[in-house]
């Protein structure tokens, strides 16, 4: 168990700068999500930590010490990618042993044993241990690759879009899975995605990176309801924030350009006219696609609503966030 | 633009049944959703609809004329893959054009088209591009176009937005389906995402190990499941299920689970034994005088609304409520169950009963 602290790290690749002066803690024992899209500097961080490359200025500590001019092997940390790559010829059992019988560790074959055992446990593979590697589905392959950065238990585990190359249904159980993992055992998580319900449902601490810079880092919650900006409140909610011009609505706080409004700040059957442009059913919710003078807006409604297109519906902000002209959000 | 019907069709690849029987009609017009998880039969019946597979038996009919035992090229059909495969050598107009050119329409005409389909998908300005450099939306765009320009009786597509990541699918998502609301064209979509099937068809069916589990509008087969697969693979998270010994009988109006007494849609249909009572997440509300007890596993934020864990004698329970209800971890809580949509079913095969609610969806599926 250990800290991860980034200091001022920068990376550049050519003219590309992909991380621009990254400061970020990942406290002892917590789960941080990096999240932001494609080319927003999430996997180059997870790069730096472990250290698969290096740097151009700045400094990587794990657990207080400088982790500078170390390889992977030196860092004790254990990774897991989006593509789990298991040996093909071995057994699962041999699969999560490998680690542990590296010539670094040293570890005696009754402690493996052990540990193995508790791992497939843990992650409901025991019945597999025998199992070629190749003869399991997806879903296991991820499980036993899972498997095998646990068996170490390194002081932290990175992570690299490990669900995504799963079906949704896997992808559900296996997020209370790793979520459980991590909260029983107190391991601490660097974890990237651009997932936002992964980001949701399990971190402790989100952190959004935007083209190279960490813009906000909170809770979950805190991202959600108080974002710094319309690009942080963006990247959480489904559907997404509304961002309209900030008088659309009536008189707006001096400075506002933009108001944003998420589905529960925006009250249905009174304000403004609003035309339903469409009605989108998704089975436990409804999405009302409204429109105010060629404005489009999204919003959640019954699942058994009887509106169709065409028809009218007053709308009004409730506790709605105003942002500035540079999309900073103004104090409430 | 055409009806396509397919009539006890079945596929064996040597002893694999890929496809049992399947019976369904794709009307005219209709964004039609094979939905299913992987290996279940959905792309082998595509395939069959398109002519790249002949069926081992059964009738596939579209614009009410037999075309089981015919060729692709014979169908005046348009395919869209995962992969959209563009000719790497040929501007995007080129790219575009191809099919018509092969056909042998006339140079004006096929002029005439292309600008059509390129303002129809908002191409104009990149027609003489080379296709190497162009994002990945407006390759998908393109290959859309090399389908559309052909103005088959029906477009087939396999999980188009399969290789997208989870914003640009959105997007994409919505656009296609506005593609198609503009045209009208009759679409048959292969998906395994249950929300890409919910948000985009008028119609879904629902396959699992070769066989039509349902057949129907979306938010029906959401509501009123025919099966426990289709309830468990519709949602996120999927419906809830209470399993229980007991017996229900036609005309009966509540059950007993336990100590708790729960009403339920009047039975039409009776069993006794092993039952399972479904209730979605979003109807069971956290109340302190609720009738099911149960402990807090867990709780999951989500922004609008946070998914609780509840661990009752007879399972676990996930109810969706408000995220700003406070709910503790580990702490005894009381569910209300909304009574007007459960669905009860029968453990052993997995087929719901029919009760006065469900009978209608039921009929016809």
């Amino acid at each position: 168990m250990a800290d991860i602290r980034l200091e001022k790290i920068t990376r550049r690749f050519g003219d590309v700068t992909a991380l621009d002066a990254v400061s970020l803690t990942v406290p002892d024992g917590a789960f941080v999500v990096l999240l932001g899209p494609t080319g927003a500097g999430k996997t180059t961080t997870l790069r730096m930590v472990s250290g698969l490359d290096a740097p151009d200025a700045g400094d990587v500590f794990i657990g207080g010490e400088s982790m500078n001019g170390l390889t992977p092997a030196q860092r004790n940390i254990a990774m897991v990618f989006q593509q789990y790559s298991l040996y093909p010829h071995l057994t699962v059992r041999e699969n999560l042993a490998f680690p542990l019988k590296s010539p670094l560790l040293r570890t005696p074959k009754d402690q493996i044993d052990a540990k193995v055992a508790a791992v497939a446990e843990t992650l409901q593979i025991s019945h597999k241990l025998e199992n070629k590697a190749t003869a399991l589905s997806g879903g296991e392959m991820q499980r036993v690759s899972i498997g095998r950065a646990l068996v170490r238990e390194p002081s932290v585990y990175l992570m690299d879009e490990p669900l995504s190359s799963l079906d949704a249904k896997l992808r559900a159980d296996l997020r209370i899975e790793l979520k459980s993992i991590q909260a029983n055992s107190g391991a601490t998580f660097l974890y990237v995605t651009h997932d936002q319900i992964e980001a949701m449902t399990m971190a402790t601490h989100v952190g959004v990176l935007d083209e190279g810079k960490l813009v906000q880092m909170g809770t979950p919650r805190e991202i959600y309801e108080q974002p710094v900006s319309i690009y942080a409140a963006s990247r959480l909610g489904q559907p997404r924030i509304n961002i309209l011009p900030a008088d659309l609505f009536g008189r707006a706080p001096f400075g506002a350009k933009f108001i944003g409004l998420r589905p529960e700040q925006i009250s249905q059957g009174r304000g403004i006219d609003s035309t339903v442009t469409r009605v989108e059913r998704l089975g436990d919710q409804t999405r009302l696609h409204l429109a105010i003078h060629n404005h489009d807006i999204i919003t959640v409604t019954d699942a058994h609503t009887g509106l169709t297109s065409g028809d009218t519906v007053a709308i009004a902000p409730k506790n709605p966030h105003f942002f500035d002209a540079h999309g900073v959000r103004m104090p409430a | 633009m055409a009806q396509i019907r397919i009539e006890n069709v079945r596929k064996d690849f040597g002893d694999f049944t890929a496809v049992q029987s399947s019976t369904f009609t794709i009307e005219d017009g209709e964004f039609f959703m094979l939905l299913g998880p992987s290996g279940c039969g959905k792309t082998t019946t595509l395939r069959m609809m398109a002519g790249l597979e002949l069926p081992t038996s059964g009738d596939i009919y579209i614009d009410g004329e037999e075309v089981g035992q015919k060729r692709a090229s014979e169908r005046d059909i348009a395919f869209v893959f995962q992969m959209f495969a563009l000719y790497p050598h040929m501007n995007v107009g080129k790219n575009i054009s191809y099919p018509l050119f092969s056909q042998g329409v006339p140079k004006a005409e096929v002029k005439r088209r292309v600008d059509e389909v390129a303002s129809i998908l908002g191409i104009q300005d990149i027609l003489q591009k080379p296709v190497g450099g162009l994002s990945g939306g407006d390759r998908q765009r393109v290959a859309l176009g090399r389908a559309i320009v052909r103005e088959p009786k029906a477009f087939f597509m396999d999980e188009p937005l399969g290789a997208l990541d989870a914003e640009f699918r959105e997007h994409m998502a919505e656009e296609l389906r506005s593609l198609h609301d503009r045209m009208g064209a009759t679409t048959v979509y292969v998906t395994h995402d249950q929300l890409e099937a919910m948000q985009m068809g008028d119609k879904i069916v629902v396959m699992n190990h070769g066989v039509v589990e349902q057949f129907g509008v979306p938010q029906e087969i959401y509501d009123w499941p025919a099966t426990m697969f289709v309830a468990n693979f519709l949602g996120s998270p999927p419906m809830n299920f209470l399993e229980y010994d007991g017996s229900v009988s036609p005309g009966d109006t509540q059950v007993r689970l336990g100590d708790a007494t729960l009403a339920v849609p009047e039975q039409i249909e009776g069993h006794r034994g092993g039952l399972v009572l479904g209730v979605r997440p979003e109807h069971v509300r956290i109340e302190d005088n609720g009738s099911l007890r149960g402990k807090v596993l867990a709780t999951e934020y989500l922004g609008t609304t946070q998914i609780v864990t509840v661990q009752t004698q007879f399972g676990e329970v996930k109810s969706r409520i408000d995220a700003d209800i406070a709910v503790k971890t580990s702490s005894n809580v009381g569910l209300v169950i909304d009574e007007r949509t459960l669905t009860l079913f029968r453990a052993q095969t997995g087929a719901a009963l029919r009760s006065s609610s469900n009978a209608g969806v039921l009929s016809h599926g």
